[in-house]
């Protein structure tokens, strides 16, 4: 029999494929092996123990961040995603009109600009507010992260949107359903999960945030991803490395889930 | 009456009068929370630097965007460049470079693999890259931490294989900031690039060996030139953060080893220089605009080559 | 003509999947291609045609047999190793490169100096009529012309075998017809041995000089076109070319030298010709074409007779689709010519008589 000549293959593409592959994981594996360490270290094996786990989540001020965390990415990821809905349906299946490229380049700025920037730009915006108005509670962080979350809910929403047919619409309404039941009854149903996905997403980015939220937070409103930043600065002990497993595995599993529902629909 | 030709004109301008007030919110909010601060802190760039911290408003001054590549010698009054801050602006645009071509030599050929699997394997493989994309940025950069440290996993394995007898200190040096934006930034590039390897037409590659080139040949004179757009957006994909990387050289430089995000906020911090930190960071957003305006240029260009 | 042969195909075998989900794309093929001629693979999509033309590429391997160039078997060898070029059914013509630098292509990769690049690449122009746009992308050119540089490309390197996958199935019609005539004084200008796959019959009768007709990953009958057409060996290879009649036939008698007699059901008793590797026997069936028979006012010498169901006008010529008087279907095709020939027309529910001309018939395998 011949030798096989495959045309798709290159020599030494599939090992340093491989080596990727090792290399992205490596760390994250080590990271979450030594959440489970006995001893102090985050160097030193020394045995199987959940203690950390423990010690993280009798930790008041982890909790706090931790639920902070959430309060924030579930506000932001609501209301970016209902606006980014809103901005969907106003920049697609339509021909181009004046304003539709400004309305592209808006939304998608947050994108385009490095965070570092951003994050400078609003702490100079808010430190000057706060200080007219008195008010400095987690309002800043929601408004900061409902911004920059637009673009990523904005993403699969009009993707979704432009893979559907206007025909539909048109249907209903020549079945006597009046703009608003169209919309109830069938743009919404069709573009669910877009807008699942947009939501996923932007909790997710939002939950993520270190820059904006490092520079805009005020005293003693630290996030999990702030509070494990200051943390890095002393002697690490594996709580963050416990800390860590948990926020990796939540967004494993939200991104898994995201995985999964685009697959379905394809 | 209003003749057909006008109603179905007034309907138009209702509908794009509709369309606008549906996405005024979301234009709102990102104005609010993102673009207007960016003008607002143009504006500080020109004021005179508060004593501690924040600036003298409405004082107009130019020490901020003189202090960005120039200093004035406290006893003598002489200008000279800061030598600190282009160290810095150096660091950054090297350590973005070196951190786009590592990220291509591993992501080019991990993408080709990826594109190259059977259609039902590709998901999963392409899924394997989106995990750690979509880990925080801040505990993959720990994670890099944990392996290079001194007694980290590197020198350990390192050590044990007898290619050296004592760890070598990799954390908070350039090199550590390196390693840790390659592994931050890798999904960015392998993302784009395997988008474009997907489509790349296999049939050209078998008329490549058909016409007796071999597999470096084919390599590149056409499967290179033909993902072109792909490397071109990865790149810019990976360059861009890396120029404006905050956390990464943070933890793994060590404070010492700035690059312009920390040299900025450096500036909101201990430096009490306002003006100068919005000064450093609209000249980074120039840089990094600038690059995208000719990445959208040319992919434009690259359009309009292929359509005819 | 040097009876040499450019390709031999031993006793090929491609077999795609594994376990239950495997498919035989070839099913031991073996055929021979001579040196300079236009051999054509024909057949309808799935029958293995392109996979063969794949194998002799070298894209795929065989899973069984050889394959020999000029003797050699060039199966361990990878494509760009194999001095055989393809014109791909996409044209698969490199976007990036305009149509001067797609030419050149194989050239530099063979190492050749540019001045022989460049003098072949002017040559090829020439030998296409494409030398004014030879500065244009491939992308800004027409369907027909791309076609063109598809074929200079592949012939540039002077190619011992050419391969043509469906060429000239993306062109509209007009330009197919053309085609068909450049790729046959190609052909002649070049003395290359050409490989040609379609799925077109009439494109296969027109510029073959044999034919292979191949049907479920198997060769059923190789010959000249009017071997092919006039005297089919099975059944599928009479329907696939050509419209055709078939007859239920008595073999009355039957000779060495491939003719026999048969009854027809109606009684009548007419000469057929029988491929030679079988010898006919009892119940048979025969093919005979529609414009070898002719419709009559019934009377004793005709073969059939039934009523005509329907006239189409064709133009040319008439169709006849008359029902015999057993049941069976039959189709006549007469010249519209007025050029002297009485011409008797007939019209629906009329009986007919049918009458065929000498040696029409041919008695099928099995």
């Amino acid at each position: 029999m011949a030798r096989r000549f495959d045309i798709r293959a290159q020599p030494g593409f599939a090992t340093i494929a491989m080596i990727t592959f090792f290399l992205l994981y490596l760390p994250i594996v080590t990271l979450v092996a030594y959440a489970f360490n006995a001893g102090n270290s985050i160097a030193v094996w020394e045995g199987f123990s959940l203690r950390w786990f423990v010690s993280a989540a009798n930790n008041d001020v982890v909790q706090q961040a931790a639920l902070r965390s959430l309060i924030i990415a579930v506000f932001a990821a609501t209301i970016s995603t209902t606006v980014a809905t809103m901005a969907a349906l106003a920049t697609t299946r339509t021909r181009p009109y004046r304003g539709l490229t400004f309305k592209y380049a808006f939304i998608n700025q947050p994108l385009m600009v490095p965070e570092i920037v951003t994050a400078v730009a609003l702490l100079i915006v808010f430190s000057r507010i706060k200080v007219w108005t008195g008010y400095s509670g987690l309002g800043y962080l929601i408004a900061a992260h409902t911004a920059f979350c637009i673009p990523f809910a904005y993403l699969p929403i009009r993707a979704r949107l432009e893979g559907m047919d206007l025909t539909l619409e048109r249907a209903a309404a020549d079945l006597y359903a009046t703009p608003w039941m169209t919309f109830r009854r069938i743009t919404l149903p069709i573009l669910r999960p877009g807008i699942v996905a947009g939501f996923m997403l932007a909790f997710v980015i939002s939950l993520d945030d270190v820059v904006i939220t490092e520079f805009v937070k005020s005293g003693g409103q630290d996030t999990l991803p702030t509070y494990m930043l200051g943390q890095l600065r002393r002697i690490v002990t594996p709580e963050i490395n416990a800390i860590a497993t948990v926020f990796l595995a939540l967004s494993v599993a939200i991104v898994t889930a995201f995985f999964f529902l685009n697959r379905k629909k394809a | 009456m209003a003749s057909a030709q006008e109603s179905a004109r007034i309907a138009e301008r209702e509908d794009i009068r509709n369309r606008w007030l549906l996405s005024a919110p979301a234009l709102v909010i990102i104005f609010l929370a993102a673009i207007g601060p960016l003008f607002i802190m143009l504006a500080y760039s020109f004021m005179a630097k508060g004593d501690y911290g924040d600036v003298k408003f409405g004082q107009f001054s130019l020490d901020g965007w003189f202090s960005v590549f120039l200093q004035r010698d406290i006893f003598d009054d002489t200008v000279s460049l800061a030598d600190a801050h282009l160290t810095i602006f150096w660091r950054s645009v090297r350590l973005s470079l070196m951190t786009t071509f590592v990220t291509l030599v591993l992501g080019f050929p991990t993408a080709y693999f990826i594109a190259t699997r059977p259609q039902n394997r590709r998901e999963v493989w392409l899924f394997l890259v989106t995990i750690p994309f979509w880990t925080n940025l801040l505990i993959r950069t720990f994670a890099m931490q944990e392996v290079i440290r001194n007694e980290g996993i590197l020198n350990t394995a390192l050590m044990m294989l007898g290619v050296i007898k004592s760890p070598i200190q990799i954390l908070y040096t350039d090199t550590a900031i390196m390693f840790g934006m390659v592994y931050v930034y890798l999904p960015l590039m392998v993302l784009p690039l395997y988008a474009a390897m997907e489509k790349l037409d296999f049939r050209l590659v078998e008329a490549g060996y058909d016409l007796y080139a071999g597999r470096f040949q084919v390599l590149r004179r056409l499967i290179i030139p033909l993902v072109k757009p792909g490397i071109i957006a990865g790149s810019i994909l990976v360059f861009i953060p890396s120029l404006g990387a905050y956390v990464t050289p943070r933890v793994l430089g060590g404070g010492k080893n700035m690059m312009l995000g920390n040299l900025i906020e450096l500036q909101f911090g201990q430096g009490r220089n306002w003006p100068l930190g919005a000064a450093i960071s609209i000249t980074l957003m120039v840089v990094v605009m600038t690059a995208l305006l000719i990445y959208v240029r040319g992919a434009a260009r690259a359009g309009t080559d292929n359509n005819g | 003509m040097a009876d040499k042969n450019a390709i031999e195909v031993r006793g090929a075998s491609k077999i795609f999947g594994t376990g239950e989900a495997q498919v035989a794309a070839l099913d031991n093929v073996s055929v021979s291609i001579r040196e300079n001629e236009f051999f054509t693979l024909l057949g309808p999509s799935g029958c293995g045609k392109t996979t063969l033309l794949r194998l002799i590429a070298g894209f795929d391997y065989p899973t069984d047999g050889e394959i020999l160039l000029y003797g050699q078997d060039i199966a361990p060898l990878p494509p760009f190793k194999r001095p055989v070029n393809t014109v791909f059914q996409s044209y698969a013509l490199f976007p990036h490169m305009t149509v001067a630098q797609n030419i050149a292509f194989g050239l530099e990769m063979l190492g050749k100096p540019r001045a022989e690049i460049d003098g072949r690449v002017a040559e090829m122009l020439r030998l296409v009529r494409m030398e004014a746009l030879k500065d244009r992308r491939t992308s800004q050119i027409s369907g027909g012309q791309q076609q063109r540089v598809a074929l200079a490309r592949a012939l540039a390197p002077q190619p011992k075998v050419l391969l043509l996958d469906e060429p000239l199935s993306a062109l509209d019609y007009k330009l197919r017809k053309e085609m068909q005539i450049e790729l046959k004084r190609l052909q002649n200008q070049t003395g290359i041995t050409f490989i040609f796959v379609t799925h077109d019959q009439e494109e296969a009768l027109t510029m073959s000089d044999r034919i292979a007709v191949m049907s479920s990953g198997r060769i059923l009958q190789v010959g000249s076109p009017w071997d092919i057409y006039d005297r089919p060996a099975e059944r599928f290879v009479a329907d696939f070319i050509g419209e055709t009649n078939f007859l239920d036939a008595d073999v009355v008698s039957a000779t060495g030298d491939g003719r026999a007699t048969v009854r027809l059901s109606s009684g009548v008793e007419i000469p057929a010709t029988f491929p030679a590797s079988v010898m006919p026997e009892g119940k048979v069936t025969i093919v005979i074409r529609p414009e070898h028979a002719r419709v009559a006012a019934p009377n004793g010498t005709s073969a059939h007779v039934g009523h005509i169901e329907n006239v189409v006008y064709l133009g040319t010529d008439t169709h006849f689709h008359v029902r015999l008087d057993d049941g069976t279907p039959f189709i006549v095709r007469q010249q519209n010519s007025r050029n002297g020939n009485s011409q008797t027309s007939f019209a629906a529910a009329e009986r007919v008589g049918i009458e065929f001309g000498r040696d029409v018939a041919q008695i099928l395998k099995d």
